[in-house]
């Protein structure tokens, strides 16, 4: 065991898989000699070799469609997306290509390749390095959709998603890559060497995609949540005085349908809650689904605390950041109802 | 105010519409046998004439001229011969078996059999091809049952895509064959990638790919051009310029400020420009970049200059944008009129075996076509079963498939 941030549990997981397995190679804007603007794959072209770990054009769409060439070869690549903000140019190959090639050629040819992206705001990085698109992925038939909250689940569900058959998209929350920030910014900020889950093997282990983690047992009501928003429930929990069931969804597709049933069906409350925008957001999808599962054990209306249906604005993020404040009155809202 | 400088918004346009005589002044092309071949070696820089000449090496009459002639032996010529009559004959029927209702859509090679033909007999089975939807040749010359691309194109029973793809979207693994999309140029990348991962394995199979010059204009064969020059991937990406896009001519695709080929000079791609109606010359070309991508020398650009003989498809009326006879005075010939002359030309064919090959591959294809008719033409029912509908989305069904597919039992 060692004590990691998001970052290196991330990096311990690219050196565990490309010491294990000659298929594993990762690629990107300046990941190479440079390691990430992030550091995810620092020494990771030290000790493997440029071929193994190398620079990239700046050009999503060639990174992601020479990445899915190599799975279809054979190779487990890893892309790093430098922001999820960047993979617009990408989305076609993602979406038309490594989410249907497995259906469209009837089990003929798969690509088992892993795209990673910063995700999210609370940075200061305006429009343009803050957004949170999980939803686009979690709509499309064929991919799958990962989301760590903490170190320990970062490197086994990023060495998870690597030995995976089917094209994963593994959005890393960079708010929390250095410290379990849990929106309550006026407060001093708290390391990863304070958290438990930054207890990390060094080793090989895995996390299955598609189960979720209750992170604190509650009887009141459930908050769904996942990356950076989990920490910020916490909070939020820890403030309102609930006692709230906070469930890290850590996968989104396939997500954990009977963990979220179990608890709401407890509780018989439920707020969920993410940074994306509103409308159309994933949060949509948690609300049908328990509505469509849970409703006859619901004693109040779903509540959905997320970012607004605006642009990530730069100045006011602390504004459209849903912080701790604005979910304790959803959770009020939940129990006075 | 003055508009003596006023701007002028530049609208390309076809030399000729439908009513004019097809024009294809302004075009100019070396003669058969006046290009030099280079070393596989030569730096891109050395190479960019290649770029804005034609190679060619049959002459009208049938003779085989200069440096690029291949010097096949009779019976290889006999064979890709062969492959492009299999090859027409089969669209001919499938043409019309779409025109009967068998079917919602077809696409032909009409006028473009040599390129994929070609390519295909120069290239070894293992290398792999990702191609666009109007390379059947290759598939065809690597002896792929022809049953089986009417299988897929019915939809029936039998289709190794159960029934998932448009019709001429084939997919055959063992075969070197990648899954055809149907989204324009999104291959391209996808063939660089699998030639670097070839390279990055130390393998010795290349990666070939085939667009047409209306989608050298997306963004996905600009991110492959990048990559295969910067990682020198050992791949030949094919731009197959058969003038038109659709209704679109070469023009709004860029063709009329310069090459298709030309797009590899600002690269630093070994760029090749050749005649795609002249089956020697693809021959020449293909087997000078494959040879160049197995010497661990880089990728080829090749832009095949042809014609498209019949419509994009079965959904459009070529009649409506292009004059109806420009194809038949298509300065370059027909591409299987033009090997077949060339084998008369050299004693090794004639007129007869011409006639009895033809045959024989028009009773090739209507018994394939009665054996695939037997498992149904499309919309026949019963062909797939609904629930097969929710397999290979994933390699293992999660459970929100499961319950979806629970919802479809009666």
């Amino acid at each position: 065991m060692a004590t990691m941030t998001m970052i290196q549990a991330l990096n311990s997981a690219l050196d565990t898989m490309m010491a294990r397995d000659s298929r594993v190679l990762t690629f990107g804007e300046d990941v190479g000699y440079f390691g990430g603007v992030f550091k995810v794959t620092e020494h990771l072209q030290e000790k493997y070799g440029a071929k193994r770990c190398f620079d990239a054009p700046i050009n999503e769409c060639g990174i992601a469609g020479t990445a899915i060439g190599m799975a279809v070869y054979g190779l487990r690549p890893v892309i790093e997306i430098q922001f999820a903000d960047y993979m617009y140019p990408a989305y076609d190959q993602l979406v038309s290509e490594a989410a249907r090639i497995r259906y469209r050629s009837a089990n003929d040819f798969t690509v088992p390749m892993t795209v990673r992206m910063p995700y999210g705001g609370g940075i200061y990085g305006g429009q343009t390095h803050s957004q949170s698109p999980e939803a686009l992925f979690t709509h499309v038939a064929g991919l799958k959709t990962v989301i760590p909250a903490t170190p320990y689940d970062a490197k086994g569900l990023l060495i998870s998603a690597i030995e995976d058959d089917d094209p994963v998209i593994f959005l890393e929350p960079k708010r929390v890559y250095n410290g379990p920030f849990d929106g309550r910014r006026d407060r001093p900020v708290i390391p990863w060497s304070k958290h438990p889950a930054s207890e990390v093997p060094e080793g090989y282990y895995k996390i299955p995609l598609g189960k979720a983690n209750i992170v604190r047992e509650g009887s009141e009501m459930t908050i769904l949540s996942y990356g950076t928003m989990v920490h910020v429930a916490l909070a939020a929990t820890e403030d309102s005085g609930i006692d709230a069931e906070v469930i890290d969804l850590r996968t989104l597709l396939p997500v954990d349908i009977e963990a979220i049933k179990t608890s709401v069906q407890k509780t018989g409350r439920c707020v969920i809650l993410h940074e994306a925008t509103r409308t159309s957001g994933y949060g949509a999808e948690l609300a049908a689904l328990v509505q469509e599962h849970c409703f006859y054990h619901l004693e109040a209306p779903i509540e959905r605390v997320t970012g607004f249906d605006t642009p990530y604005p730069h100045a006011l993020e602390w504004e459209y950041f849903p912080t701790p404040p604005r979910i304790i009155k959803a959770m009020r809202r939940a129990m006075e109802a | 105010m003055s508009r003596k400088n006023a701007l002028d918004l530049h609208i390309p346009a076809p030399n000729a519409r439908p009513g004019d005589k097809p024009n294809f002044s302004g075009w100019t092309f070396p003669e058969p046998g006046d290009t030099p071949r280079p070393d596989i070696d030569a730096s891109p820089s050395e190479l960019r004439d290649y770029a804005y000449g034609l190679i060619r090496v049959l002459d009208m009459e049938g003779n085989a001229l200069g440096a690029w002639a291949p010097h096949l032996d009779p019976e290889t010529l006999r064979r890709g011969l062969k492959y492009m009559i299999l090859t027409r004959a089969f669209d001919d029927r499938m043409y019309r078996a779409q025109r009967q209702g068998k079917t919602s859509f077809y696409m032909q090679s009409f006028g473009e059999e040599a390129i994929s033909v070609a390519q295909s007999m120069v290239l070894s089975p293992e290398d792999m091809c990702f191609p666009s939807y109007r390379q059947q040749g290759l598939l065809i010359a690597r002896d792929y049952p022809i049953v089986e691309m009417m299988n897929q194109i019915y939809s029936n029973k039998r289709d190794p895509m159960r029934g998932r793809q448009l019709p001429v979207m084939y997919s055959s693994k063992k075969d070197g064959f990648f899954t055809i999309s149907g989204n324009l140029a999104t291959q391209v990348p996808q063939a660089v990638g699998w030639a670097m991962a070839s390279a990055y394995s130390g393998d010795v199979r290349i990666a070939a790919t085939w667009l047409g010059d209306g989608s050298t204009a997306e963004g996905d064969f600009h991110a492959a051009m990048t990559f295969a020059a910067v990682y020198r991937a050992p791949v030949i990406i094919n731009v197959v310029n058969n003038q038109y896009a659709i209704s679109s001519f070469q023009g709004i695709a860029g063709g009329e400020n310069t090459t298709f080929a030309a797009r590899g000079v600002g690269y630093g791609m070994a760029p090749l420009r050749v005649d795609g109606n002249d089956f020697l010359a693809v021959y020449a070309v293909t087997q000078w970049a494959a040879e160049r991508a197995r010497a661990n020398l880089g990728p080829t650009l090749i832009e095949h200059f042809t014609y498209r003989g019949g419509p994009h498809s079965t959904s459009d009326d070529p009649s409506r944008y292009r004059p109806a006879d420009e194809g038949r005075s298509w300065p370059l010939g027909d591409p299987l009129e033009r090997l077949k002359q060339h084998l008369i030309s050299i004693g090794e064919w004639s007129d007869d075996q011409h006639r009895a090959a033809q045959e024989a591959a028009v009773e090739q294809v209507r018994e394939a076509g009665r054996e695939a008719e037997k498992d149904g033409v499309l919309g026949a029912e019963g062909a797939h079963s609904a629930q097969s509908m929710f397999e290979d989305v994933y390699k293992e069904m999660p459970w929100h498939l499961q319950e979806q597919r629970k919802q479809l039992e009666v």
